[in-house]
């Protein structure tokens, strides 16, 4: 086990959660430390959003732990709950940015409802966030005149404008150009030093991610399947890692949802 | 026989369902009560909802007061002036739009307006995570976003029903008055000494509070309990103009049989 568990910030063990009948995660164990960035990775749709979610607090485990920051949340009401959340950050998978609202009064959102900072300050605070991920210059655009790629990096600046304990990302990456992506990337690593926090991210790129993340995690079929730091996962013979690390369609990790075979399906047999 | 069983069960399921969704509502209901600290302290968010609830419908509810108005003028005009009774006109116009017309046409048109406008823009915020990522901020969207606009639809219906029953007396006043020739000053003084402020403008104000409450909170609750997709908030908005519709007129059977009974 390369995670420490007793110096963990965020911890899950035996995390079961279904959508109804449909068991999406079937016993996830799995820790981060303060200061550290965790990767986790999977093939689409194996849980991983529903993952961060659930530490995120929006959707309660069937069973098993939850632990952030010392508190179990499963024994946590609503007011403690926003307590915890109001020291998280989180980046949407779709960016989730506010429609009704400029890219300025998007990332001082929750700054305005949080503190009672003076406007300037504000300003200084927003600026700076909007600097961070290259967009200053589009502080009056509204979300609707962004590109895929900036809408995601505004709402990076968004989940990170309270300075979080902890920051969760869905898929930092998706839809960025490379030179963002490795600017990115480099910006989540320093923004994890700076502010002492411990960072979640979830990732199919994973050469960038090698490059960055203390720890990673690959999730299957509602498992954490294999684990380890970057030089481990390079190193690593086990065949679903490998896969993943040099991209390959065959292997353990499935291209397709379950579904009955193609022959029978088209032939209208099956419903599947 | 089975095709008899089948219709029941759905029939059955359909009014569980309904209990369900009232049910829902009323917590609904009471969340939003209890979470509109702020949209009193932080004013200026429901200042906002009131100027796009209320501002932007004037004009629909300007138009058709005048409109149902002028139309109350030639109607009355023609009933009353075979019974020679044409001076009491004013009275007839008035009385309409004050205890019926007034709080119902311009509540369905505030519905259809401004209902179906929230139902569709908190629709959306919930199907593109807005509502999800402003929970996750720790701030509620209840508190931050349904509140205020369930406020703002309570304060600007009833303004918007008095300014629609005043639009349609202004318009009756022209067709009567103007264009008919029917006596001006028995026109006002017929109307002053018959309308009366409690019974019938009291009532009237009653009526609009009430259906404001109603339109609000199922453009509301509409918006925030719909499916978030396309096609869920297409069908949510039309529920909101429907279910509107129904709530406003059986509201009123209901209101008017306490209030008016002779
Ligand atoms: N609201 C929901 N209701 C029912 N099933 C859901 C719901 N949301 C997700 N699922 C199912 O749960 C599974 C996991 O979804 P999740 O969004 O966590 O996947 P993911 O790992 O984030 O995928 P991706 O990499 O494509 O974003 C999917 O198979 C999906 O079908
Ligand atoms: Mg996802």
């Amino acid at each position: 086990m390369g995670a420490d568990v007793d110096n963990a910030f965020v911890s899950l063990e035996g995390v079961r959660f279904s959508y109804g009948d449909r068991e999406i995660l079937k016993g996830v164990d799995l820790s981060v430390r303060r200061g550290q960035v965790v990767a986790i990775m999977g093939g689409s749709g194996c849980g991983k959003t529903t993952l961060l979610r659930l530490i995120g607090g929006q959707l309660r485990a069937s069973s098993g732990r939850i632990e952030v920051a010392g508190h179990d949340l499963s024994r946590l009401g609503r007011k403690g709950l926003y307590a915890l959340r109001r020291r998280m950050g989180m980046l949407f998978q779709f960016g989730a940015l506010f429609t009704d609202m400029s890219v300025f009064d998007n990332v001082a959102f929750p700054l305005r409802e949080h503190t009672d900072l003076p406007a300037e300050t504000i300003r200084d605070l927003v600026l700076m966030k909007l600097n961070a991920v290259g967009l200053r210059g589009a502080e009056r655009l509204q979300p609707a005149e962004l590109s895929g790629g900036m809408a995601r990096r505004v709402a990076l600046a968004r989940a990170v404008a309270l300075d979080p304990m902890l920051i969760m990302y869905d898929e930092p990456f998706a839809g960025l150009d490379p030179i963002s992506l490795g600017v990115i990337g480099q910006l989540i690593r320093r923004l994890n030093d700076a502010l002492g926090a411990s960072s979640i991210m979830v990732t199919h790129d994973v050469h960038e991610s090698l490059e960055i993340v203390d720890y990673i995690y690959f999730v299957a079929d509602g498992r954490i399947v294999a684990q380890g730091t970057p030089d481990e996962i390079r190193a690593s013979k086990d065949p679903f890692v490998h896969q993943f690390v040099y991209a390959e369609a065959d292997g353990p990790v499935p291209f397709h949802y379950p579904a009955a075979p193609m022959g029978e399906h088209l032939l209208g047999r099956s419903t599947a | 026989m089975n095709g008899a069983t089948t219709l029941l069960r759905r029939i059955g399921a359909r009014v569980v369902e309904g209990v369900w969704r009232v049910g829902f509502a009323a917590r609904f209901f009471m969340l939003v009560l209890l979470y509109s600290g702020q949209s009193l302290t932080r004013i200026h968010l429901t200042i906002r909802e009131i100027y796009f609830s209320g501002v932007l419908s004037l004009l629909i509810i300007v138009v058709s007061g005048l409109f149902v108005g002028m139309v109350l003028g030639l109607q009355g005009y023609e009933t009353l002036q075979r019974y020679g009774a044409a001076e009491s006109l004013g009275v007839l116009v008035a009385l309409s739009l004050a205890r019926e017309l007034g709080p119902v046409v311009a509540g369905l048109l505030f519905a259809s307006r401004a209902g179906s406008a929230v139902t569709a823009e908190i629709g959306l915020m919930k199907t593109t995570e807005q509502l999800k990522a402003m929970d996750m901020m720790a701030v509620s969207p209840i508190a931050r976003v349904v509140a205020p606009r369930f406020w703002g639809g309570v304060i600007s219906m009833p303004l918007l029903v008095a300014i629609f029953s005043a639009m349609g007396v202004f318009g009756g006043w022209l067709i009567g008055v103007v264009f008919i020739g029917v006596d001006e000053g028995a026109f006002w003084s017929q109307m002053q000494a018959a309308v009366d402020f409690r019974y019938d403008i009291a009532n009237g104000m009653i009526k609009s509070v009430v259906f404001a409450v109603a339109v609000s909170l199922i453009a509301v609750f509409e918006g925030y309990d719909c499916t978030p997709t396309a096609e869920g908030v297409s069908r949510a908005i039309t529920r909101t103009v429907v279910s509107s519709a129904l709530a406003i007129l059986a509201l009123d059977f209901v209101l008017t049989s306490f209030m008016f009974r002779g």
